[in-house]
């Protein structure tokens, strides 16, 4: 693919992630603090997050699997994740969490496996979405182009966005 | 009185009776006996007449003789006469006298009787009907005898013949009765003129005219025979009395009854009558009215039986909803999330046509599916509301920057403003008024095409003050220039409005309590919506007509869910509506007051800045104005271009920017060129000029000519942080460029964190590693700590940080416990320093131990920045890190450490490590 046509995409793809709330500003933010002396900022950051909330994610079902469930735990489990996806900007894997918390705070074990569920399905998303967005910034950068840099000044929620 | 009538003729005819008889006795005895006769006819009638007293029922009397036929012609030679028929009288007498006489063996001639009756003598008394019987029956029984009534004759009136047998000697009471008629030798009658004498009677008793009497003759039962009276038929109460005339054979009765019908009691009858009337009405009504409640209350029964009835099918529905809905979101996330994944694999342009319709269609779904659960859960009364702190602003701003693309798409000027009385920080749940919101302008987005959408918000005491003023408002000052329907009509009907009108002191209403009523209003240009419509508006699922969700699509249930949470916030919601001119929703809310005061922009680098709107709308200028002073920037607004070169030159305030709107840049075009060169040949420091413009408007087209002047240009809606940003490229600051005049103090502060030492304390690796991320693009040196504990010992004096950033919710232990054990420490050695206990050298030469300690939080709720200084704790980051903010609260932190421990030592060393790049410890 030529340098112009992956360049387009990659801002297309991104602008959806926007659009469509899987990232918010904090990403940008993010992004803002990769330069020359750390080129790799945001991939290692975001690598970070992956190995974290993975951990997170498996250390969670297993406390949730168990017959007298430490809900304690779990909240400063969801705390944890609910902290590095705000850090990278994963805004509906933050939003997941903090409603996990609440239902947490109830004590309901079935509700938290339930938001356990959908707090996964959002995290491997994100995750599949930012892998795609590295992969393409590879391949810009491989083609000797450098990625564009897009300052969204107008984040779009979609949880209340009315159809 | 009947009975007496009849006695006292009984008792009459009784003594007649008895006189004729003795009259009977007298002629036996002195015209049989004696011979020759010592009566004559004279005698006879004198006698009779002035004895006529003793017999005042008989008006005459008569005696016939008994002849046989053998002594016929000798008793006709000695009287002087013949004997004459008696039918036969008047018509022929002389063809009679030679008919049938021969052929009777005995006759009775009358020979005496009284003047009145003078006519019948010489009649042979056998030969009338009526007589012939009386005369055969008084001979055989010796007795008086009565006749049938019959016409007399002559005087034709009705009358009774009493007769009485003379014997030639007197009998025995038990004779026999051939032996009567063998000794009989005469017969006396007494006529009785019953119809004159019972008048004679009855004229003696009063009340004569009152009462009818009739006297019948009943010997036949059958055929009774008037004797007295009209004929008249038996109709009417009549009492009957029974006569005795001593003879048994003949049955008399006497019918008495009122003449008249006695005059009725009309007076008693009418009230008897109108009482029974009254009495039936009120039965009536009392009936009517015990049936009617009982059917009432059998009503109000079945009604609380249906209404039971319905409410619980009305639970269980929402309830169903509820969890259908629930029910469905979550498989429906599943496959939005398929599909995005999706589409990030390899497709082509048609399989991503129908990826994407398919996501659209699911998200329309989900939506769909949120508002019904809300619904349902309003309806089940499980929605409750959440109450945190938040920046209205900021919502507001996202829900402007929500409808940005649909605003643009349509050329709408969308436009929020915010009455500076507000508090920054209310709490409250922000998700519900954003939703309340974005429902209310998301309508009026569908339902409008040109023109704008204003967002105001209020306070509520605010709008009651203004009343008066809003109604001198002109009607075409609007956002746009287009008229708009009144918005005050919108809230004049809420409740809380009118009862707070009286209240004469509003301000103290709104400073005293810790609520605040906020009243908040989405004014359009629209189509408005349809008179007959608006009572409708919010029931749910019901839409202005079928053809309204066919062409812009929505259940209408979305005003009606606003209204449920309005109601739930202790507001209310109302709206006025003008058909082709636009509609005006307000509602309004109750809110707590935040006592913190943290308008993240009011400490913005343009703080202290002057800036000149130029508008020639004031409506439009003054949303400019409030976006402006959110930034800290004082606006002045000014209408007319002309006068803009004046109030720069004239003013004595330095005006450090110009914004003007792009209709109003249009219409005076060349006027700017003029300007700036004016102000270039003045050599003054030349304000920066701003355009102010709509999305749509194409700015490069018609604007070219001036286009070298501007600056920047803003595209509208603003927003603070967007108008921040283009503020900054304006003024050419941000983003670590220097201003120009280096007013900015927290530009110097890239060289004041460089080559720091900063702790980070955090518990979450990924948060680590961005926050190091950030100092460290500042030139930080960043260690960092994954507990607090950790950061207690690393934090021992003597260390080598100038600043820890420092997580608040950790594991083990938090934030505060950290910072207060690390204060206790440092609490402990500068005592132990300042009395000389240890040597100041071990300390590296420092005098007091205080390191800055920055609290980052998740949350910006007051208690928290309370408990965070409270602590020992310097100020507070809020996570996740941004860059501006973090710049901002760093210099506001370091500023406030350094002037707060006004130690001239570190003042000083700050001072010489600030000039000389060094340490500022």
């Amino acid at each position: 693919m030529e340098l112009g046509s992956l360049q387009r995409r990659y801002i297309d793809f991104t602008s959806a992630l926007f659009r469509e709330g899987f990232l918010d500003n904090q990403y940008t933010q993010l992004q803002q603090l990769q330069d020359e002396s750390n080129p790799e900022f945001v991939l290692e950051v975001v690598t970070l997050f992956f190995e974290d909330s993975e951990k997170l994610l498996n250390e969670l079902s297993r406390t949730l699997d168990q017959q007298v469930v430490d809900f304690k735990k779990v909240d400063a489990h969801v705390h944890q994740l609910k902290g590095s996806s705000a850090s990278i900007g994963a805004q509906r894997v933050k939003n997941v969490c903090m409603a996990f918390r609440n239902c947490c705070e109830e004590r309901n074990q079935e509700g938290c496996l339930r938001w356990l569920q959908q707090v996964r399905q959002e995290y491997f998303l994100v995750k599949s979405k930012l892998e795609t967005l590295f992969r393409l910034e590879k391949q810009i950068l491989a083609a000797g182009g450098s990625v564009p840099v897009l300052c969204f000044l107008w984040p779009t929620h979609v949880e209340t966005l009315s159809v | 009185m009947c009975d007496e009538r009849a006695r006292m003729l009984q008792d009459q005819f009784n003594v007649s009776m008895n006189h004729l008889q003795a009259l009977a006795i007298l002629i036996s005895t002195f015209h049989h006996a004696k011979n020759p006769s010592a009566i004559d006819q004279i005698t006879f009638a004198r006698y009779a007449e002035r004895t006529a007293f003793e017999r005042p029922l008989t008006s005459g009397v008569a005696y016939a003789v008994k002849v046989l036929h053998s002594e016929r012609e000798q008793f006709e030679k000695q009287q002087g006469w013949k004997i004459k028929r008696m039918d036969s009288t008047e018509q022929s007498p002389a063809r009679e006298e030679d008919a049938d006489l021969e052929n009777r063996d005995e006759y009775a001639p009358v020979i005496f009787a009284q003047d009145t009756y003078k006519h019948v003598i010489s009649f042979d008394m056998l030969t009338g009907k009526e007589d012939r019987e009386n005369i055969l029956r008084a001979r055989e029984s010796g007795k008086g005898v009565l006749t049938a009534p019959f016409r007399l004759l002559k005087s034709r009136r009705l009358g009774v013949i009493l007769t009485y047998a003379v014997y030639k000697s007197e009998l025995t009471s038990n004779a026999t009765p051939a032996e009567r008629i063998q000794a009989a030798i005469g017969y006396l009658g007494g006529i009785f003129d019953v119809e004159a004498l019972v008048d004679k009677l009855l004229h003696q008793l009063a009340c004569k005219h009152s009462m009818m009497v009739n006297v019948y003759d009943k010997t036949n039962p059958y055929e009774p025979i008037i004797m007295y009276g009209s004929n008249m038929t038996n109709v009417g109460l009549y009492h009957i009395s029974t006569l005795n005339f001593g003879d048994p054979i003949r049955k008399h009765e006497m019918h008495c009854r009122f003449k008249q019908k006695s005059p009725l009691p009309w007076l008693a009858i009418t009230t008897s009558i109108g009482t029974l009337v009254i009495a039936l009405l009120v039965g009536y009504i009392f009936h009517a009215t015990v049936s009617r409640i009982a059917k009432v209350e059998d009503d109000y029964r079945q009604m609380m039986e249906l209404k039971k009835r319905a409410e619980a099918a009305d639970v269980a529905k929402s309830q169903f909803l509820a969890t259908v809905s629930h029910e469905i979101r979550t498989p429906m996330n599943g496959v939005l999330g398929m599909l995005q994944m999706l589409m990030d694999t390899d497709l082509d342009i048609t399989q991503e046509d129908y990826v994407r319709t398919a996501q659209a269609s699911g998200k329309a779904l989900v939506s769909l599916i949120n508002e019904v659960l809300d619904q349902a859960k309003i309806e089940s009364g499980k929605l409750e509301l959440e109450a945190v702190p938040f920046d209205l602003r900021a919502v507001l701003d996202d829900i402007l920057s929500l409808f940005y693309g649909k605003a643009q798409e349509k050329g709408l000027e969308l436009a929020v403003y915010v009455s500076d009385q507000v508090p920054d920080v209310l709490v409250g749940d922000h998700g519900r008024i954003r939703q309340i919101i974005t429902n209310l302008i998301g309508n009026s987005i569908k339902f409008t095409e040109r023109g704008h959408i204003y967002l105001t918000v209020h306070i509520f005491e605010e709008v009651l003050n203004s009343l008066d003023k809003e109604i001198e408002v002109h009607s075409t000052d609007t956002l746009c220039g287009f008229p708009v329907a009144n918005r005050r009509c919108s809230w004049e009907s809420f409740k809380n409005f009118k009862l707070e009108l009286p209240a004469s002191d509003p301000s103290l209403l709104s400073t005293s309590s810790s609520h605040i009523n906020l009243i908040i209003s989405v004014e359009d240009t629209g189509v408005g919506i349809p008179l007959e419509a608006q009572s409708r508006v919010f029931t749910p699922f019901m839409q202005v007509g079928p053809s309204i969700s066919r062409i812009h699509g929505g259940t209408g249930i979305g005003l009606s869910i606003s209204k449920c949470l309005v109601g739930l916030m202790k507001g209310e919601i109302g709206f006025v509506s003008q058909p082709q001119i636009g509609s005006t929703f307000t509602f309004t809310v109750v809110l707590t007051r935040a006592c913190t005061n943290s308008n993240e922009y009011k400490s913005s680098e343009f703080h202290g800045m002057t800036a000149l709107v130029v508008d020639h709308r004031p409506a439009r200028a003054k949303v400019t104005k409030y976006h402006l002073q959110r930034l800290g920037v004082n606006a002045i607004l000014e209408i007319d271009p002309n006068q803009v070169l004046s109030r720069l030159t004239s003013g004595t305030l330095t005006i450090n920017m110009v914004l003007v709107e792009k209709e109003t840049w249009s219409k005076d075009s060349s006027i700017w060129p003029f300007i700036i060169s004016k102000l270039k040949g003045n050599q003054l420091d030349i304000p920066k000029v701003l355009l102010l413009t709509n999305p749509t408007s194409s700015v490069k087209s018609n604007t070219s000519s001036s286009m070298e002047y501007i600056s920047t240009i803003i595209t509208k809606p603003l927003r603070a942080s967007m108008l921040q940003v283009s503020l900054r490229r304006a003024m050419g600051c941000g983003d670590g460029e220097h201003s120009r005049n280096g007013r900015l103090p927290q530009l110097s502060l890239c060289g004041l964190l460089h080559e720091k030492q900063i702790l980070v304390v955090d518990d979450n690796i990924v948060n680590l590693r961005v926050a190091s991320g950030a100092l460290k693009k500042y030139g930080a040196e960043v260690t960092c700590a994954e507990s607090g504990k950790k950061a207690i010992g690393m934090l021992k004096p003597p260390h080598k940080f100038d600043a820890c950033f420092m997580d608040i919710q950790m594991p083990e232990m938090d934030g505060f416990e950290a910072t207060k054990r690390i204060r206790e420490m440092e609490a402990d050695i500068n005592k132990q320093i300042e009395c000389w206990e240890v040597p100041v050298e071990t300390f590296e030469n420092v005098l007091h131990w205080h390191v800055p300690i920055l609290a980052m939080t998740a949350d910006v709720i007051q208690a928290t920045h309370e408990e965070c200084l409270r602590c020992g704790m310097d100020g507070y980051v809020s996570k996740p890190f941004e860059g501006e903010q973090l710049y901002r609260e760093v210099t506001r932190m370091l500023v406030q450490v350094f002037i707060g421990f006004s130690i001239r030592h570190c003042l000083m060393e700050y001072r010489g490590g600030f000039e000389k790049g060094e340490s500022w410890r």
